[in-house]
């Protein structure tokens, strides 16, 4: 036969292992031209970057020092309770680093490290160059809040925040979507009937004034709000899934994979979840955004996590407050754009990897 | 036209075609040159890939600019150039003095027009009638081509004609300005052998009345040899050899159209003896669709898509099962397969097996095995071709080791004549007949006794065919398959069955050995459906539907 030469096979990642993990020529195929694809890949390592940076938040953004050596003893304060009587001090009560009191009485007997930036995100910032909210300055980079707390420092907690709530709503919300797609298109009949009568009335209710009420019933926490958010956000991806699952059960090679005796689950798992992971990874970082923006939303208005949080939501709604100080919106809407739009680059990316028909290059 | 006779009607010199594509560009057709004169029927034959069509669709400048060039040439039509021509010019041109034809007629008529909409479009837009000025002119069309109670068929949608109507409507729309020159690019391939040789002969029979010019493009030498008074013969996008017809095929010059006039499947398959052990064997076999009406959704009748048939598959022996398209033959094959519900008995190797369900049913799926049709459609573009081919091994447990699966499938690839190594490509990566050999393969790899066919070689070009049903025969040699050789295609079948069966409507029309039936057909239906396939003859008798 006349072979297509081996300008199609994988140029860049070769050798059958990745990150020391096994992985098929058809993996590598996949990972090379996502790698190929410029704007996804450097996309991807900025959000790890990010994410990885944020999720670290409490040790670059704290008012606790990171080590304490005091009088030949050694302190993480952020990880441990140390009472200020440690260092000598009155209280039993935890030191209060950014009291000069406490700080002398380190000073005296052994010396502290503070994280890059040295304010919290709950407590007010006692440096203030004025009547709070501050504009930037070289203590306060992106300046303070209306409550005096440093935007810097609640900008990392609140980016945290939307990113591991977003991965966490989606990842939930489109395993339930996908299963249900694929079990409606697949066995049809009564099942999908219902399935789906019942996803019609069921997105047809307000979700955000739902949200608000059920907000006042309950004190609304991380997992309360994933949970009532998940409740609605499912649908989503049922009829797409679904969708492609009815076209792909009546497709020859399905055919001829039951004729080879091949169980309703293998193909269901085989041929008919990559064809619906297609549609699914291409809507995903939607999701994403999507599940972001209604926490942002909630946030705003007041709604959302526990006042005092920090969150986006939040830093947006004191921009609206406060709009003789524009760094507070000005620094919450680039931090959404960008997260967003970041998100979107990377899902482009993933998409394109996983159509057979792209040529690597 | 003022032209003397023997002016020719349409030139095209030195043309060639790129396309753009990520990276560079190809070039489809290369210094292309031919010419057709009044009256004249040229045919541009070769296989897909050729750029045949590519030839065709730049006459009219329909291909998609500009991703599409034309670096050099010319195409003149009576001595008008037509290549960069002004857009408004061509539109004079196009569906006026050139009309062409399409392959697919469902696709190339409007769904949601009515047959006297769409053939009326091209007389109110070239010239200016009204609708209702073009009523007789449309009903005249439609007589012409062969509609019968065309006024009753006028406000008819495409979806309630069948394929042949749909292709005389089609023709009827290129016939309605009286065009100088039709270009009919595979008119006939989507179309059974009995309804292909009823448009061929309404072709002809056109082009003399009306005395039009006709660019006939085809992968099929058969018709070429019917139909055609030159030919162009092109291979990669060049013209190889043209002349004559006759001249052509009885002392062909190029090695190509040797090859091309050698690849018809040809040879006959030895009859296995009656005692030969019996595989497969159903006993009138009915698959019925009901039809349900009203609140209650009662049964109000059946679809009877298979009706009581008789079907014996001995060891080694090659069933042929022909006829027209919704003849049932395919519904035949799914439920002898338990893949559909069916009534009456089917029995597998010896043992009934039309009440088995469920895990034991999923263990006899290893001995039985089917390849389709459509190369394109039958494997997973999301799977390697090793996982294709691999994955009945999984289900049935076959082979201990990841390893020893993996040598029975560079083994089988090896068999069917496919690169061990292209186990880790992508079915899009191979041409229609490697596809076909890798569905061969992954039936082949259970080891199974039974195996049905489904026209396996319908979409493949000639060369590639005759190929694959060499391949076939091999196979069913070294392994003793009973095969069910589902076609439409007599020629094939001629070189593969030992026995064959003639379906209608559900229905047996004739059943006997290969022998007796192509050779003294009985019924008047078999008879009509030989004449079609091996001669291009259309039935006058009335046995076959128009």
């Amino acid at each position: 036969m006349t072979a297509p030469t081996s300008k199609f096979m994988a140029p860049q990642i070769v050798g059958p292992k990745f990150m020391g993990i096994r992985i098929s020529p058809v993996t590598r195929r996949r990972l090379s031209l996502f790698r190929q694809n410029g704007r996804a890949y450097w996309s991807l390592v900025i959000f790890l970057i990010l994410f990885v940076l944020s999720l670290f938040a409490d040790f670059l953004a704290n008012d606790k020092p990171v080590v304490v050596v005091y009088d030949g003893h050694v302190y993480f304060p952020i990880v441990e309770f140390v009472p200020e009587t440690a260092y000598g001090g009155y209280f039993e009560t935890e030191a209060v680093y950014d009291d000069p009191v406490v700080r002398a009485l380190i000073d005296a007997k052994g010396w502290y490290v503070m994280p890059p930036i040295p304010y919290g995100n709950g407590r007010p910032a006692l440096d203030l160059s004025g009547p709070a909210p501050t504009p930037p300055d070289a203590n306060h980079w992106l300046g303070t809040d209306d409550e005096a707390r440093d935007v810097g420092a609640r900008l990392i907690y609140g980016y945290r925040i939307s990113i591991l709530f977003g991965l966490a709503l989606t990842l939930v919300s489109s395993v339930i979507g996908v299963t249900s797609g694929l079990f409606q298109g697949y066995f049809g009949g009564l099942l999908d009937l219902f399935g789906q009568r019942f996803i019609e009335i069921w997105s047809s209710m307000p979700t955000l004034f739902l949200l608000i009420i059920l907000a006042s019933f309950v004190e609304p926490n991380f997992w309360w709000l994933l949970g009532l958010m998940m409740l609605f956000s499912w649908p989503t991806l049922v009829g797409l899934v679904r969708a492609e699952t009815l076209r792909a059960r009546n497709l020859d090679y399905v055919k001829a994979s039951k004729a080879l005796g091949v169980t309703d689950g293998t193909i269901i798992r085989r041929h008919i979840l990559p064809n619906a992971m297609i549609a699914t990874i291409t809507f995903l970082p939607f999701i994403a955004t999507g599940s972001v923006t209604t926490l942002t939303a909630l946030d705003f208005l007041g709604f959302g996590l526990p006042p005092g949080s920090a969150s986006l939501g939040e830093l947006l709604k004191q921009g609206k407050e406060n709009l003789q100080a524009p760094w507070l919106a000005l620094t919450g809407f680039f931090t959404i754009a960008i997260m967003l739009t970041l998100l979107v680059f990377i899902g482009e990316g993933v998409r394109d990897a996983f159509d057979p028909r792209k040529k690597v290059t | 036209m003022s032209q003397p006779q023997d002016d020719p009607l349409l030139t095209v010199e030195d043309l060639s075609v790129e396309f753009s594509v990520p990276g560079g560009s190809v070039a489809a057709v290369r210094h292309v040159g031919f010419s057709i004169a009044k009256g004249e029927t040229l045919a541009l034959v070769g296989e897909s890939g050729s750029g045949k069509s590519v030839t065709a669709l730049s006459i009219l400048q329909l291909l998609p600019y500009p991703a599409a060039r034309h670096p050099n040439g010319s195409i003149r039509f009576r001595g008008k150039e037509l290549l960069h021509a002004k857009e408004s010019a061509l539109r004079a041109v196009r569906g006026n003095d050139i009309a062409m034809i399409f392959q697919e007629p469902m696709t190339s008529l409007n769904p949601l027009h009515t047959v006297e909409r769409q053939v009326s479009e091209a007389l109110i837009i070239h010239k200016g009638m009204t609708r209702r000025e073009a009523r007789p002119r449309v009903l005249e069309l439609l007589e012409k081509v062969g509609i019968r109670d065309a006024e009753s068929r006028l406000g008819a949608y495409p979806h309630e004609l069948s394929g042949g109507q749909r292709q005389r409507v089609m023709i009827a729309m290129a016939l309605a300005n009286e065009p100088d020159l039709l270009i009919a690019d595979e008119p006939t391939t989507a179309l059974d052998v009995t309804i292909q040789a009823q448009i061929l002969k309404l072709l002809k029979d056109l082009q003399r009345e009306t005395g039009m010019a006709m660019l006939f493009i085809t992968h099929d030498l058969g018709i070429v040899r019917t139909i055609a008074d030159r030919v162009c013969v092109m291979q990669n996008g060049q013209i190889v050899e043209s002349g004559e017809t006759a001249t052509v095929f009885d002392a062909p010059d190029h090695a190509y159209t040797k090859t091309l006039l050698a690849a018809q499947p040809s040879g006959r398959k030895q009859p296995v003896p009656d005692t030969a052990p019996m595989v497969m064997q159903g006993t009138g076999v009915k698959v019925w669709f009901p039809i349900k009406k009203g609140l209650m959704r009662r049964t109000v009748a059946n679809i009877k898509a298979v009706d009581g048939i008789d079907v014996a598959v001995r060891e080694g022996q090659t069933v042929g099962v022909v006829g027209e398209s919704g003849s049932g033959k395919t519904t035949l094959a799914m439920a002898l397969l338990r893949l559909i519900h069916s009534d009456g008995g089917i029995a597998f190797e010896g043992s009934a097996i039309d009440g088995v369900e469920g895990r034991n049913l999923r263990k006899l799926r290893r001995r039985m095995q089917i390849v389709f049709q459509d190369p394109f459609g039958s494997l997973s573009p999301r799977l390697s071709v090793g996982e294709i081919v691999g994955e009945g091994l999984d289900v049935h447990g076959i082979g201990s080791s990841a390893a020893e699966r993996d040598q029975m499938v560079v083994d089988v690839l090896r068999e069917v004549g496919l690169d061990p190594d292209s186990r880790h490509r992508y079915p899009h990566e191979f041409s229609g007949g490697q596809r076909q050999r890798i569905a061969i393969a992954r039936a082949l790899i259970l080891k199974p006794r039974f195996v049905v066919l489904d026209e396996p070689t319908s979409a493949l070009d000639m060369s590639v065919q005759a190929q694959i049903v060499d391949l076939l025969r091999n196979l069913q040699q070294a392994h003793d398959l009973a095969y069910l050789f589902i076609s439409h295609d007599l020629k094939v079948v001629r070189a593969m069955a030992d026995t064959v069966i003639v379906m209608r409507d559900g229905k047996v029309v004739e059943a006997g050995s290969a022998d007796t039936i192509f050779d003294a057909p009985q019924t008047a239906y078999t008879k009509a459906l030989m004449a079609a396939a091996f001669e291009m003859k259309a039935d006058e008798s009335g046995a076959v539907a128009i």
